[in-house]
């Protein structure tokens, strides 16, 4: 029977694998190597800045090693979400990468860039002919939301990136892609099963933390055939059990069977789960079914403001049992001091050892710790008045000389001087939203670069 | 019997399942106490939107995964990944009130 072998590195491009896992996978004898760059996980601020969260020189030991196993064994290395975020900043960084490796290497390759960040022109008009629709418990999109939004990405689905491996590309560099697809394209493309092609590669794109034990930076490796797919981890020290993929199955999803990508469902109701030998796992049954509509997911980042955190902690249990008045009384001072500013910002208060951790969510609320950590927040539309509310909230915390206090030198301990940090700009997420399309490649264009 | 989820369980976690929902999953140490505990329905919309303290419409699905001894709960996000007042952008320390949850078996 015939078979497609795909080796996935490492979980996220830059969270590295050892070497000696990476060899094992090309003993192998891989079709393609294939890795998944990015996810919202880290939050929306990567997407809105245009920053990665992976380090350029991670990024650069990975794509180094990966690349030149590739061109010597004559497979394409295919990269989605690049950057991070998927974007334009995100896949250009990639890229640049990719091209000094060629360089300082001596590789020739032709290099497919597969651009998926999404002019807000188009999601207007698409937004008003009623083709923009929001994913539950999503709101609806507004024009005023789109108009704020930073940035937007649409996740693309197999199609553009097989379309690059039939046209030649050697490497593929995509920017934001639903996460499976880099694994699954070779496979589709050879016509090779869809939901079995997509479910291995959903269980690829993290490598090695659907072992056991886990690991989001070493190398997994999948065999696919016209019946089933198998996964076996390359490290000895991991093995892959019936439990262990099928519980990764359940990570970050909403319903373990039903799972939504572009242009359809991965139907998962009959998936059969096997241990084959003692580290590998074979899966039978999984199914792609399209939908009538073919839609992409859309992400969109909003800039809110600018944030200045000041970090502190108290030790003194006459001022711990006052807290939530001594928070109050702060924000009040705060509020009176600059109400002639006309001052637009948010202030707030983060205590450690109460619900610092779960906020709203937090069902016990009672402090029992003999030390409480605050995190002082300020986010306002101008680094500088951010700067001006933490710093006020701060010095006011420090001395105020609240009901019972014995110790007037100062409530608050700071770890670092200086006790304000400028984070910088902050975002939100606007869009998480899918969209109709004319067809598949609409709206991720494909660029093609020979490097040499 | 009285007992803790801590107690039977091999793993108990929350995660982001995208930036507006939260997903928990518990898998379970062994097939009888899971079998068991799906047909009680021990977790249920009622118990997770107790626990948490919001209403039973926040809570999106519960749903019983057997091929990884898992009952999975997904909750709306109170609010998203990132937004002014989060605490917790990757939604990963949101399972501790399941861990110490005591369950009738």
């Amino acid at each position: 029977m015939r078979e497609l072998r795909v080796l996935s590195p490492t979980a996220i491009l830059g969270y590295g694998f050892p070497m000696e896992s990476f060899e094992e996978g090309m003993k192998r004898k891989p079709h393609v190597i294939a890795v998944d760059a990015g996810s919202t996980d880290p939050g929306p601020y990567y997407l809105g800045a245009g920053i990665s969260f992976t380090d350029e020189s991670a990024v650069k030991r990975d794509l180094t090693i990966m690349i030149k196993a590739a061109r010597e064994n004559n497979i394409p290395v295919i990269v989605g979400t690049a950057g991070g975020s998927g974007g334009e900043p995100h896949l250009q960084g990639v890229v640049d990468i990719v091209k000094s490796i060629g360089q300082e290497n001596n590789l020739e390759f032709k290099m497919a860039i597969i651009h998926a960040e999404i002019e807000k022109e188009y999601v207007i008009n698409k937004l008003l002919d009623g083709k923009v629709k929001p994913l539950h418990p999503v709101p609806e999109l507004t024009l005023e939301e789109l108009e704020k939004t930073e940035r937007i990405v649409g996740q693309m689905g197999l199609e553009p990136i097989v379309k690059a491996l039939d046209e030649g590309a050697e490497v593929i560099i995509a920017g934001r892609a639903y996460d499976p697809t880099v694994f699954a394209a070779l496979a589709v493309k050879e016509g090779f099963d869809e939901g079995l092609a997509l479910h291995m590669g959903k269980i690829l794109e993290c490598a090695s933390i659907a072992a056991t034990p886990g690991s989001g930076s070493d190398c997994m490796f999948g065999y696919l055939s016209d019946e089933d797919f198998r996964l076996e981890p390359l490290n000895p020290i991991r093995k892959c059990t019936t439990l262990s993929v099928a519980a990764h199955t359940l990570y970050e999803k909403t319903n373990p069977y039903v799972l939504p990508g572009p242009g359809g469902i991965l139907d998962l109701q009959e998936t059969k789960f096997y241990q084959e030998t003692d580290n590998i796992v074979k899966v039978t049954g999984s199914k792609f079914k399209p939908s009538k509509v073919y839609t992409v997911k859309l992400e969109g980042t909003k800039k809110v403001g600018y944030r200045t955190v000041s970090i502190a902690g108290t030790r003194d249990s006459i001022m711990i049992s006052q807290i939530d008045a001594i928070i109050q009384e702060v924000r009040d001072r705060v509020q009176d001091n600059f109400k002639d500013a006309d001052y637009k910002y948010h202030l707030d208060f983060k205590v450690y050892g109460r619900d610092g951790v779960m906020g709203s969510l937090e069902p016990n609320k009672e402090i029992t710790s003999h030390e409480i950590g605050i995190v002082i927040e300020a986010v306002a539309d101008t680094q500088k008045i951010a700067n001006t509310i933490c710093s006020f909230a701060r010095s006011t915390m420090l001395h105020y000389g609240y009901d019972g206090r014995i110790s007037t030198a100062g409530n608050l301990a700071f770890p670092y001087s200086p006790s304000d940090f400028k984070a910088g700009e902050v975002y939100e997420f606007s869009i998480y939203h899918i969209v109709e399309v004319d067809d598949p490649y609409e709206l991720f264009k494909i660029e093609y670069v020979n490097v040499k | 019997m009285k007992t803790k989820l801590k107690d039977i369980a091999e793993v108990i976690r929350s995660k982001n399942a995208g930036p507006y929902e939260l997903t928990f999953d518990i898998i379970f140490k062994d097939w009888d106490t899971y079998q068991t505990a799906c047909d009680k329905k021990i977790i249920n919309e009622e118990i997770i939107a107790k626990l948490y303290h919001i209403p039973v419409e926040d809570v999106i699905n519960i749903i019983e995964f057997k091929p990884a001894k898992a009952i999975k709960a997904t909750i709306v996000r109170p609010m998203a990944s990132g937004e002014l007042g989060e605490t917790d952008v990757y939604g990963a320390q949101q399972h501790a009130p399941l861990v110490d949850l005591e369950v009738e078996l």
